[in-house]
């Protein structure tokens, strides 16, 4: 080490950062992150904690609902506040007794699908994705003829909430938007998880999971395509998780080569 | 079988059973209170802790905190426990095992001994009467090698995950990130990928990326992509290059059923990987993950505390023979670990427990942005199993997982690590970081390999 050595070394590979929203190529000051970098983390995750406490807002999403020709019921999760939801999954997976007074009340009788759409731990990433991705979805639904239930919308809810909502609605399978534990870099991310004859106890061996769900992430048309695949499977094969294999083959892939890259051009 | 009790201070505390004395036992945690069987409060934790150190060992031979009968999980460790090596310890209670373990008579030979005599509900019990200090220095006596295209464990050596994760897959994406994580001396234990997408053509496409970059630059590592057991066996099965198969595995028949796993499953997935005979100076053939709560979380911890359900996984890692075990301790949320302290003690548990019974333990030292932890409090907890000779830890850039969503530690932390502990990366992994020029006398050269430094211009053209 010379005096001429400089106290931050840059990473000389900054160009690739246009390839990922990963923190690459933050340089490094002796071999620990530099101030900057430092700093900017420590704001990000100052706006996450921010973003799991925010609540969603029910009536919103409902009047975009309608206008998208959907209609839906409110529930809540027996969670009655963000602090027990976070300690308590246990209430997020239960309906509250109102809601499932309310949840009788508005069941039908037998339907093909129930949609169910829950704050889960980013109201943020519900109010961005929820309703652009089933106005992307919801003309292959309504092609395969499926009937429907209302849409449910739940607040302080767990993913297996939607089990109960699903055998409540006498439904053959139940769809369930959630937002995702926010990130750093991503605290709008949606989660959408497939039950073929929900029915509380379940655990997660018997869904189906599509990640990610966000514009910077996996857009709608993939995200939908991927589910209709599923869906269609599930009800062919009268069943849902593990044994059901997600062979959609996503619109990006280009045959099982081994992903082209900048670390391996064409020999 | 009955119950346990202990007097003390003038009054007489009760334990209907022996897990309910485990539960009451453990350093308190959220997971254990919201399965509504931690202790009251400190002084009956404390009076449960003495009732345990008075405890013989071998009760943990007649007394199984879930049923023989039913778990598939309790008749491996009963069935594979090797009585011969257990004998020097036989004789002693909980408590005389803790002080034999701080003893001289417990060093690296003696304790690789006795592994296989050891169960997980024996070292999950002696775990909760030693302080963090003693979770320390205990590990730090263990050694626990394996190897595959290079040799993780040895001593005075720290590996790497690398974790190039991309929210959607994207190859590039992920070329950066690995590209990132070797130019910092990272990737020796497994250039691992968490898949956004768990279909099997996206996984295929994955791992044939991971195969040819390892291969075209020559490095001294092994590849996972970390999709289901069945995934793997499947991909196997179709001729794809598969170096490790991973399983996230739990300590209970039932928690490994909301897997979609059993023990059988596992043994299959070791077969298909070992088939395949791609590892060059090892066969350990499998990564697997565990984490305090997965049980409880699944609703299949039988009323057992969910550190002594960790334990017991690990009896099924140690079925598996895996290259590594990662404890993802942070991940699982504040409903099972609340805050830094807590995901602290439960690191060095899980460190100390696993390396007890012959894993070579690597953590997750990580924290979601919904739990009462930051930064801060995974430097401590880096630094703690740092000494206490972690085998392994991630390495993501900028601790930032922008597809799972979470904070994990950085490449620059395994540096910090390495630096102020003097540990060294694998000797095969080391050797090329010394070869490409990567490394220059044992630290960064700033200096980035011509073939490197060819890929990254092709990506300006």
């Amino acid at each position: 080490m010379s005096d001429n050595d400089p106290i931050v070394f840059p990473s000389g590979w900054t160009r690739l950062r246009a390839l990922t929203p990963a923190r690459i190529a933050l340089g490094r000051a002796g071999t620990s992150l530099p101030t900057a970098p430092h700093l900017e983390f420590q704001f990000a995750h100052a706006r996450a904690r921010k973003a799991v406490h925010l609540s969603l807002d029910r009536e919103a999403l409902a009047a975009e609902l309608a206008a998208a020709g959907l209609g839906t019921l409110l529930l809540d999760s027996a969670a009655e506040s963000r602090a027990v939801y976070l300690q308590r999954p246990d209430l997020g997976r239960q309906l509250s007794a109102a809601s499932r007074e309310r949840l009788h009340d508005a069941a039908t009788g037998p339907v093909d699908l129930a949609l169910v759409v829950g704050d889960g731990l980013s109201a943020t990433a519900i109010a961005a994705n929820a309703v652009p991705f089933l106005r992307v979805l919801m003309p292959s639904v309504v092609a395969r003829g499926l009937t429907m239930a209302p849409v449910a919308i739940v607040s302080q809810a767990r993913v297996a909430v939607g089990d109960e909502i699903g055998a409540g609605f006498g439904a053959r399978m139940v769809v369930v938007l959630i937002g995702e534990r926010p990130g750093l870099s991503s605290p709008d991310s949606m989660g959408i998880y497939l039950t073929y004859a929900p029915r509380p106890g379940l655990t997660d061996e018997a869904r189906n999971c599509i990640s990610n769900v966000r514009a910077a992430g996996l857009s709608y048309p993939e995200a939908a395509h991927k589910l209709m695949f599923l869906m269609d499977e599930s009800f062919r094969r009268g069943l849902s998780g593990v044994q059901l294999k997600d062979e959609a083959d996503t619109l990006a892939l280009d045959g099982a080569g081994p992903g082209r890259n900048f670390l391996l051009p064409e020999a | 079988m009955t119950g346990y009790s202990h007097s003390f201070g003038g009054e007489t505390y009760r334990f209907a059973s022996l897990a309910a004395l485990m539960a009451c036992a453990t350093p308190a945690r959220s997971g254990d209170a919201l399965a509504g069987i931690a202790a009251a409060d400190d002084e009956e934790r404390v009076a449960a802790q003495m009732a345990l150190a008075d405890l013989p060992l071998s009760t943990f031979l007649v007394d199984h905190v879930v049923p023989y009968e039913t778990d598939e999980v309790t008749r491996l460790i009963q069935d594979s426990h090797d009585a011969r090596a257990f004998a020097p310890i036989a004789a002693l209670t909980v408590g005389g095992f803790r002080d034999w373990l701080l003893s001289d008579r417990a060093d690296a030979a003696s304790l690789a001994a006795l592994a296989p005599g050891l169960t997980p509900e024996m070292v999950a019990a002696v775990s909760k009467i030693c302080r963090n200090q003693d979770l320390i220095l205990i590990a730090s006596k263990v050694r626990v090698t394996t190897a595959f295209r290079n040799t993780i464990g040895l001593k005075g050596r720290m590996s790497t995950r690398l974790q190039p994760n991309h929210p959607t897959d994207d190859p590039a994406g992920i070329a950066a990130s690995i590209l990132d994580g070797l130019m910092f001396g990272n990737g020796d234990a497994v250039i691992g990928i968490n898949p956004a997408s768990d279909s099997l053509p996206a996984v295929e496409k994955l791992l044939r990326m991971l195969d040819e970059v390892i291969r075209r630059y020559d490095i001294p590592t092994q590849s996972c992509v970390l999709t289901h057991v069945t995934n793997s066996i499947e991909l196997v099965s179709r001729g794809v290059p598969v170096d490790l198969v991973f399983q996230s595995i739990a300590g209970t028949e039932a928690a490994n059923r909301s897997f979609g796993i059993d023990l059988a499953l596992l043994r299959e997935g070791r077969e298909a990987a070992l088939s395949l005979g791609r590892g060059t100076v090892g066969e350990n053939v499998m990564y697997l993950e565990t984490g305090q709560g997965s049980a409880l979380s699944a609703n299949a911890h039988h009323g057992v505390d969910q550190q002594t359900l960790e334990a017991r996984a690990y009896a099924v890692a140690r079925m598996c023979k895996p290259l590594l075990v990662n404890t993802v301790v942070g991940f699982i949320g504040p409903e099972y670990l609340y805050d830094g302290r807590q995901i602290a003690r439960a690191a060095l548990e899980d460190h100390f427990c696993g390396k007890l019974l012959g894993l070579p333990m690597g953590c997750d030292i990580c924290y979601t942005n919904h739990a009462e932890a930051d930064q801060n409090d995974m430097d401590t907890i880096l630094t703690l199993l740092g000494v206490a000779g972690i085998t392994f830890i991630m390495g993501i850039p900028g601790s930032d997982d922008v597809m799972l969503n979470y904070q994990t530690t950085s490449f620059h932390d395994a540096l910090y690590l390495r630096k102020v502990l003097g540990l060294r990366p694998a000797p095969e992994f080391e050797a090329w970081l010394g070869e490409t020029g990567i490394f220059r006398d044992g630290g960064l050269s700033g200096e980035i390999p011509a073939p490197f430094r060819r890929a990254i211009g092709g990506e300006a053209a």
